[in-house]
């Protein structure tokens, strides 16, 4: 099944609409801005919809249904959050407004700065990073600038676990500074002999994923942290997998000194297809003064007669603006209603029962699939898919293979420490009868696989599209719409 | 998994064939099915360069990943496969012969002591 592209169904002079004639004199464009040629689609307005309609249906999203990609917390995205988004005070105002005409808009802000603040039991928050990765950069910064304002200028050495996540090194190396790559120990936690070997005077600091991204919690967090301080430096936490910890663990409290949230995994916005993401970033107090600007302040508590009164504030020796404006407002809007639907109890009950989900699909598989590091998992867990009896079998095709049985892969071939990793994160959004589902799929699949391997290789023949040639999609990259031969003639 | 008697090999799974003073380096069997597919061979040292042993020589990138490639031993490179530019995939398809990345002349040659014969290599402990 195909969809033609809008510019295979144009032809010439089809009209969608007719604009009015204009009631105002008409203006002539300088003739340095007028095109010759802009090969816009002319469709009529019922195939305009069909076409979009088509495509849309052609995709999948959690509101179609399960959606266990590892590391990205593809939770339900509650509705609600769509309906306080487009409240006129919040969709309608302009960032350059006066503050005295936005103070409800400032007010959600600085309440959603308390309740992250509150939550990871850090200091100060900025909600200004545009997502998660921006949200690392910006914490980086914070750790570089940190070092810089002490007149500590050789600490160039950022550590990063190898079992943390992708981003990690990129951040840093986006910051000027030298990545050591550290080795996990046997038990998939930070090896604290090999930390301890790299602590000298160079040290900028550690940047540490926890649960890491073998969906297990670093037992020696509180040791590394330690160590990272006893040699002047400090640790970035990645806050990916808070959906682990909400109620549970405050990352603040074991030393963690900077950490980015994301609002777009643990706090139910929208994910994948565009967003946008939101990753607001938590700080020590001593690091406060380094925050993005601006922050919102509360200035004035209010009384009886007059309400709060909120500002904002540049940070005295902040590393400067990371993001146009405010960051994304109305993500922040959303995820504010998230928490506050919830409340305490209930963002609790959020991340136990994302572990208990995950540990429930682990014991139903691990006979079956190997679990190179056997724990108790936390919100995920990562496999292996291959067995000596099935030659060829990748995780890839157990991944195609899922597709047939309704289900969107988990994420494939991360953490690199795992050949052939199928990392699994159910959320905490799914039925147990999905959760059976789910796991009944992946044992026929592994049965498949040295049974009737041709049925994995074959993959999907249950979907829109067959297999992609992934190699081909990789080396001969088409990156925009490619025009029908004769368009517009 | 083939894994060549006369050639020498890193903990990194690249191998050496040496030939008198100049060292002629790849990645192995092992490395190339662990990628999988390889889509990309970028090779960032330069004919003429002087490098040490364990600096980044190439990047290799695949469906699955990208991963760099570590000089085994120190010197100049003399001369680097540019075939590899256009046809990646000779890496998947023949990692010890065509897919050579790059030829060294080495300043040190002590430093193949540190290299593992085919035997060593193929007890090597596979984490997982």
């Amino acid at each position: 099944m195909t969809e033609k592209t809008i510019f295979e169904l144009s032809r010439p002079n089809r009209k969608g609409i007719r604009f009015p004639a204009p009631d105002v004199p008409l203006a002539e464009l300088p003739k340095d801005f007028l095109r010759e040629n802009l090969p816009l689609p002319e469709v009529p307005e019922n195939e305009v919809v069909r076409h979009f309609t088509n495509i849309s249906q052609l995709n999948y999203s959690v509101d179609n249904g399960f959606y266990p990609l590892g590391s990205c917390t593809m939770k339900y995205n509650p509705k609600i959050n769509e309906e306080t988004a487009r409240l006129p005070g919040f969709a309608h105002i302009h960032p350059l407004q006066p503050v005295e005409t936005v103070q409800g808009a400032l007010g959600l802000m600085y309440e959603t700065q308390q309740w992250l603040g509150e939550i990871s039991g850090f200091d100060a928050v900025s909600l200004q990073p545009a997502a998660g990765a921006h949200g690392e950069l910006t914490g980086v910064l914070i750790i570089r600038a940190y070092h810089e304002s002490r007149g500590d200028t050789k600490r160039t050495k950022m550590l990063v676990p190898d079992s943390a996540h992708g981003t990690n090194p990129a951040s840093s190396a986006m910051s000027g500074l030298e990545i050591v790559q550290l080795a996990s120990d046997k038990q998939g936690n930070i090896d604290l002999k090999a930390l301890e070997a790299e602590c000298d005077d160079t040290l900028a600091g550690i940047m540490i994923t926890n649960p890491n991204t073998l969906g297990l919690f670093d037992e020696n967090i509180v040791e590394a942290c330690q160590l990272v301080h006893d040699h002047g430096g400090l640790v970035y936490g990645d806050g990916a997998n808070m959906n682990a910890l909400l109620g549970v663990y405050r990352p603040a409290e074991t030393g963690i000194d900077v950490m980015h949230f994301n609002l777009h995994k643990t706090f139910s916005t929208p994910h994948g297809g565009g967003g946008p993401g939101s990753g607001p970033v938590g700080v020590t107090k001593e690091l406060a003064e380094f925050l993005p600007s601006p922050v919102v302040a509360m200035t004035s508590e209010g009384d009886e007669q007059n309400p709060a009164f909120y500002d904002l504030l540049v940070p005295e020796k902040s590393i400067g603006r990371v993001k146009s404006f405010h960051g994304h407002f109305g993500i922040v809007v959303r995820a504010f209603t998230y928490m506050i639907c919830l409340g305490k109890n209930g963002l609790l009950g959020v991340s136990t029962h994302a572990v208990l989900n995950a540990n429930y699909i682990q014991a139903r598989v691990k006979d079956v699939y190997h679990i190179p590091y056997e724990r108790l998992c936390m919100h995920e867990f990562v496999t292996e898919a291959k067995w000596e009896d099935a030659p060829g079998i990748r995780a890839l095709d157990i991944s195609k293979r899922l597709i047939d049985f309704g289900f969107h892969p988990p994420t494939n071939y991360f953490p690199l420490i795992v050949h052939e990793a199928l990392m699994i994160e159910p959320t905490e959004t799914e039925t147990m009868e999905t959760l059976d589902a789910f796991a009944d799929a992946l044992l026929q699949i592994a049965d498949e696989a040295k049974n009737n391997p041709d049925i994995l290789h074959n993959a999907p023949t249950n979907a829109p599209f067959g297999r992609f040639d992934e190699v081909k999609a990789a080396k001969d990259l088409i990156l925009r719409t490619q025009l029908p031969e004769n368009y517009g003639s | 998994m083939k894994i060549p008697a006369e050639l020498k090999y890193t903990k990194n799974d690249e191998w050496v064939r040496v030939e008198g003073d100049i060292a002629v380096m790849g990645i192995t069997d092992y490395a190339q099915d662990q990628l999988s597919d390889i889509v990309f061979v970028e090779i960032v040292a330069l004919e003429g360069d002087s490098l040490d042993q364990g600096e980044t020589c190439a990047v290799i990138e695949s469906v699955k990943a990208a991963a760099d490639v570590f000089l085994p031993v120190g010197g100049e490179i003399i001369a680097i496969n540019e075939s590899l530019m256009d046809s990646p995939e000779l890496v998947n398809e023949d990692p010890f012969g065509n897919a050579w990345l790059v030829k060294i002349k080495m300043s040190d040659l002590s430093q193949l002591e540190d290299l593992m014969d085919a035997d060593t290599y193929q007890k090597l402990e596979r984490d997982h």
